[in-house]
Formats: structure tokens, sequence, C-alpha cells
């Protein structure tokens, strides 16, 4: 069954302490690679029947009023196959 | 005055806030997240809390709430609406206030006694202090970095909209310093110290708050 996936991030000007705090947590680990980590959300969204276009367009006002606050969020909805 | 208080699931400080009501010398109504119903107040405050265990966003569940349609529809049409802390975040996630707060820059819970400057004394909530009144009330937050884009700041300061402001330190990482924030037409007021803990001399950290609450019956007199 195909699942719809919307991921939510906060916008670039936004500060993103809780990105902030895994990026210092990095080299103490000893992984010093990492120049920056920004954290966000990802919902899994199962939905009844096939996913049309216009289930995308009501996945998409679902991310818009309430998975995301555009405020201080962006969002993208995508299908992904499952086994 | 009657002065509706709101209970979500996971309000902490409602019943804090309707003796703050009391003691301003109004009527404390208690209202219910799922009930359609403001039961007759004339005036609504959303009290801090973790409502909905603050998931997904806070505030952003009992934005939804049933009771918040008759609270947004009567903020329209001019009924005072106070959002406290969990209640500040609320007002921002129904757009009754522009920009939102995130977790604070230094990534701590924060409590302390916050001084503040009362830059906005034209509300419901503020018109008792004397302009620019300096008031010392308790802060306790984890998501109370105040946010929004620089046109949205400007205008609000241009506009006068900056209701209360850190003194001191900014305890949070909001931009400005901004503490609190009223929409164009001035009726509703986001604060995230919390004025209804600072009513009565036997506990917190004075009496600078209880002006949030007689503010009510200036307003009404006026």
């Amino acid at each position: 069954m195909p699942k719809v996936v919307v991921d939510v991030m906060p916008k670039p000007e936004i500060l993103d302490p809780q990105g902030k705090a895994v990026l210092g947590a990095l080299p103490r680990l000893g992984f010093d690679g990492v120049t920056d980590v920004r954290q966000g959300k990802r919902f899994e969204l199962e939905v009844a029947g096939e996913v049309t276009e216009a289930v995308l367009a009501e996945v998409d006002k679902v991310a818009e009023t309430l998975l995301s606050n555009p405020v201080i969020e962006t969002y993208s909805v995508r299908v992904e196959e499952t086994a | 005055m009657k002065v509706g208080v709101v209970t979500f699931p996971g309000s902490l400080d409602d019943h804090d806030a309707q003796r703050a009501v009391r003691l301003g010398g109004h009527e404390a109504v208690a209202l219910w997240h799922g009930d359609h119903d403001l039961r007759g107040v004339d005036a609504v405050v959303l009290p801090g809390g973790f409502s909905y265990g603050d998931y997904l966003r806070c505030g952003a569940i009992s934005r939804f709430a049933p009771v918040m349609t008759e609270v947004i529809e009567a903020a329209g049409k001019g009924m005072p609406v106070l959002g406290i802390c969990n209640g500040f975040q609320i007002l921002c996630e129904s757009h009754l206030l522009p920009g939102a707060l995130v977790r604070n820059d230094h990534q701590k819970f924060v409590c302390r006694d916050q001084r503040l400057r009362i830059e906005n004394t034209r509300t419901p909530f503020t018109s008792a202090y004397a302009p620019d009144a300096e008031i010392t009330i308790v802060l306790k937050n984890g998501e109370g970095g105040y946010v929004a884009d620089a046109d949205t700041l400007d205008r609000l300061e241009g506009e006068g909209r900056v209701v209360a402001r850190y003194l001191d330190l900014n305890p949070n990482g909001s931009m400005r310093d901004i503490a609190g924030v009223t929409n164009e037409r001035g009726n509703v007021v986001g604060l995230m110290p919390h004025p209804e803990h600072a009513v009565e001399d036997l506990t917190g950290c004075g009496t600078d708050g209880l002006g949030f609450f007689t503010s009510l019956a200036v307003t009404v007199l006026a």
C-alpha cells in the first residue's frame, strides 16, 4: 500500500536549537565532517484507496493547515511505494 | 464582567487564571475545550500549560478544539482575548496574532522572575498600567522564542503593537526582546510571561501582574 509522506522543515532563517544541539554533539563522538544539522519532522499518511491527484491535493491542505506552520516551516508532499 | 478561562487537556494555569480574574474584580467562568459555547462571557483567557502535550507544535492541536471556533469568531468581533504562554502559542497558531513561538535559543526550560516594560497601555489588558511601566512577573517556558519576519516585526513596532518587552536580559531568544504583542484592532493580546502568577503577596514575586486583570474594568467603564 502506498504511503503519502509529508516532510516538514524549519525555514532556513528560523533558528533551530534542536539541530544545533545535535551538531554540537557530533564532534564529541568523533564525527568531524558535518558542518550543519537541521531537524525536521516526517509524517507518514495512509490513505483509503488510490493515491489520486485529488488525494494529494487534500494531503497538501492537511500539511498546510495542521502538519506545518507556514510562519516558521516549509513542507513537501510525496508518495512512497511500500513493499 | 464575566471572564471565561478555557481548560484544554494539559492546561496547567487555568485555576490560577480564574483566581487572578476574581482578584481583578470579575466573575471567572470555566470554559471547556470540547464545547462550542462561550457561556455568555465578555472576555476570554487562554491559560498556560502544555495543551495536548505540546504534540506536533505548541498550540497546534488546541487551535482546532471546538471552543476555538467561537473564540476566533468572538475575537473577530472585538471581544478581549488574552493568551498567556501556551495561550499565546495557541493565538499565533490560530493566526489571531502574527508570528510564532519556537524553542528557546539556549535549549533549556527557563523559570525566573522577569522584568518587563509595558509598551502599549491601550489594550483591554494593559490599560491599568502607566505608559512604559516596568513590572516583574514570572516567566516559565521551553518554547518562548518569539519569531516573525522582518517586515512583520517592523510593522508591529511601527504600529505600537509590541505590548511588552523583556528588560535586563532576553530569556528565550525572542526577536527584538518581544514578550507580548497585540492584533491590529488591539483586542487580542498574547504574552509569554505569566501575570496570573503575580497577583498576591503570599506567593510569587509580588502583585505586578494584577493590572492585566483589573484593566478589563477600566476598559468597560471607558
